[in-house]
């Protein structure tokens, strides 16, 4: 636990103390870089209306996450199933990749209107694309000997798919659930600054305010849920595979 | 020990022809006559078409001309496949891997553990049920798939140089056992191997392909006594053996 904690805590605390030593000597403005002292007191100060704004992201990021993980790896599952569907339907995948989020958000705001779903949407996509593409590489990635194993045994292709091509896959499926969770919730925040609510709506606002402080502890707890969000999907990793996958395997 | 070489299938090869997609013939009409029981050693350089005529055989790839007839061919599964490499599931663990066969082809979970136990029971890995492949040594996992193999209970067993990554005492270790297992068993065996010390140890008949189409250089019938053991790697009778073997790779 220690090894693990302590190294990225080093740099922590040391930007933290240089950052609070340069605001109060007067090297960098107070308000153009918050002292990490103010950031704190403003999360004190603001303390309900800033968890109950987490509480909103959380369930919008977290929503779209999941959306994204059951539509992404049914999308990769059929992209999956012949050369002639990917060649059709994953030109339409990227899309997820390369659309501007913050260009799109509006459009969402006339479907899906003001609110949660909304952000669920915005979250959904900007976060599913890395697990179509990790998906579909382990699927298509399947050991040939393995996959002729099962053919000797008589299995059928859905066997196969679950049995075998699946659970082959779980390694990127994982990876493409990790970087996909911080994108979940930086796809919540640009659709709370268009249909209001949650974080997005608290930096919007405190920065029309001037208030750098509020506006760095929203980005602050904006962080940390993404931070939680990667560390759930480490802790699942670790459970499925630690038995068997030398990226959960202590050395 | 008595040799029974009542379990096994006979194969027939006529005309069996094989090109790939760029046209190149890798065989170019093989006729072989594979009887049942028999333990046949299959060599030959790089190329020459060794695995995919095993392929072939395994029904998991068709020729392009001529047949390939098994005597008798009324069952399903009766056909087992030995990779190059063990090539198990690494999320199950031994005794899993071990029935996997089983499962595919629909067999109750009792019924499939109890086989597979047996199978395991019959290469020495018993105490090793619970464990995953990524806690096997090369040789246990060879060891494993070698009982997934013979779980079925097969007429008809393949093996792509199943022990070239191990380690020389490993192998020796191995091939005793295989030996002795095909004449517990009585089946078939096609034992395709780079080895020439491997195949005259194990074989009663060899065959050694030429580096064009699958030619047949030499088909010769091993004159070697039935029971084997390691004394054997140094008599003379398969020193001489294993001289005439390399004799036709080498023509």
């Amino acid at each position: 636990m220690r090894k693990t904690l302590l190294p990225p805590l080093i740099p922590l605390v040391f930007f933290t103390l240089t950052a609070e030593l340069l605001v109060r000597e007067g090297f960098v403005r107070a308000y153009l870089v918050p002292a990490p002292s103010a950031v704190v007191r403003a999360m004190i100060d603001s303390r309900v209306e800033l968890v109950q704004a987490l509480l909103s992201t959380s369930a919008g990021a977290l929503a779209g996450f999941v959306m994204s993980a059951l539509l992404g790896i049914a999308s990769a599952v059929i992209l999956s199933s012949s050369r002639g569907v990917q060649r059709a339907f994953y030109p339409y995948a990227i899309f997820f990749q390369t659309v501007p989020l913050i260009a799109v958000a509006p459009l969402l705001v006339i479907w899906f209107g003001f609110g949660i779903r909304t952000v669920i949407a915005s979250a959904f996509v900007a976060s599913v694309f890395p697990v179509i593409a990790n998906t579909l590489s382990g699927i298509l990635s399947t050991d040939p000997s393995l996959r002729d194993l099962f053919k000797l045994y008589g299995a059928s292709p859905l066997v196969t798919l679950f049995k075998l091509r699946l659970p082959a896959a779980l390694p990127q499926v994982f990876t493409g659930l990790r970087v996909s969770a911080g994108l979940a919730v930086i796809g919540a925040i640009v659709g709370e600054f268009i249909a209001g609510g949650g974080l997005g709506s608290v930096v919007e606002i405190a920065r029309t305010q001037q208030r750098i402080d509020k506006v760095s502890a929203a980005v602050l707890l904006a962080s940390l849920l993404g931070l939680g969000l990667f560390g759930l999907i480490n802790l699942l990793s670790y459970l499925m595979l630690r038995r068997w996958h030398a990226s959960e395997q202590a050395e | 020990m008595t040799t029974t070489i009542s379990g096994g299938v006979a194969v027939y090869l006529e005309g069996v022809r094989r090109v790939f997609d760029n046209q190149r013939a890798v065989i170019a009409g093989m006729d072989l006559r594979i009887e049942a029981g028999e333990f046949l050693a299959v060599l030959g350089p790089s190329g020459c078409g060794k695995s995919t005529l095993l392929r072939m055989i395994a029904r998991l790839s068709a020729p392009n001309a001529g047949q390939i007839r098994l005597e008798p061919d009324a069952e399903r599964f009766q056909t087992a496949f030995v990779f190059q490499d063990a090539h198990l599931l690494p999320w199950r663990n031994v005794l899993a891997n071990a029935a996997l066969p089983l499962e595919l082809m629909g067999e109750a979970k009792a019924r499939r553990d109890e086989k597979a136990r047996a199978a395991l029971e019959q290469v020495g890995l018993l105490d090793a049920l619970e464990r995953y492949p990524a806690e096997l040594s090369g040789g246990m996992r060879m060891r494993v798939s070698l009982a997934r193999a013979l779980v079925t209970e097969p007429r008809l067993l393949l093996l792509d140089e199943p022990f070239a990554a191990l380690d020389e005492i490993t192998r020796f270790h191995l091939d005793v056992q295989l030996r002795d297992l095909w004449q517990r068993r009585g089946m078939t065996v096609i034992f395709v191997t780079h080895s020439v010390s491997e195949a005259a140890f194990l074989a009663n008949r060899a065959v050694v392909l030429g580096r064009r189409g699958g030619d047949i250089k030499l088909d010769r019938r091993l004159e070697l006594p039935a029971v084997r053991s390691n004394d054997l790697r140094g008599d003379p009778r398969l020193g001489q053996e294993m001289k005439i073997l390399l004799g036709a790779i080498e023509e």
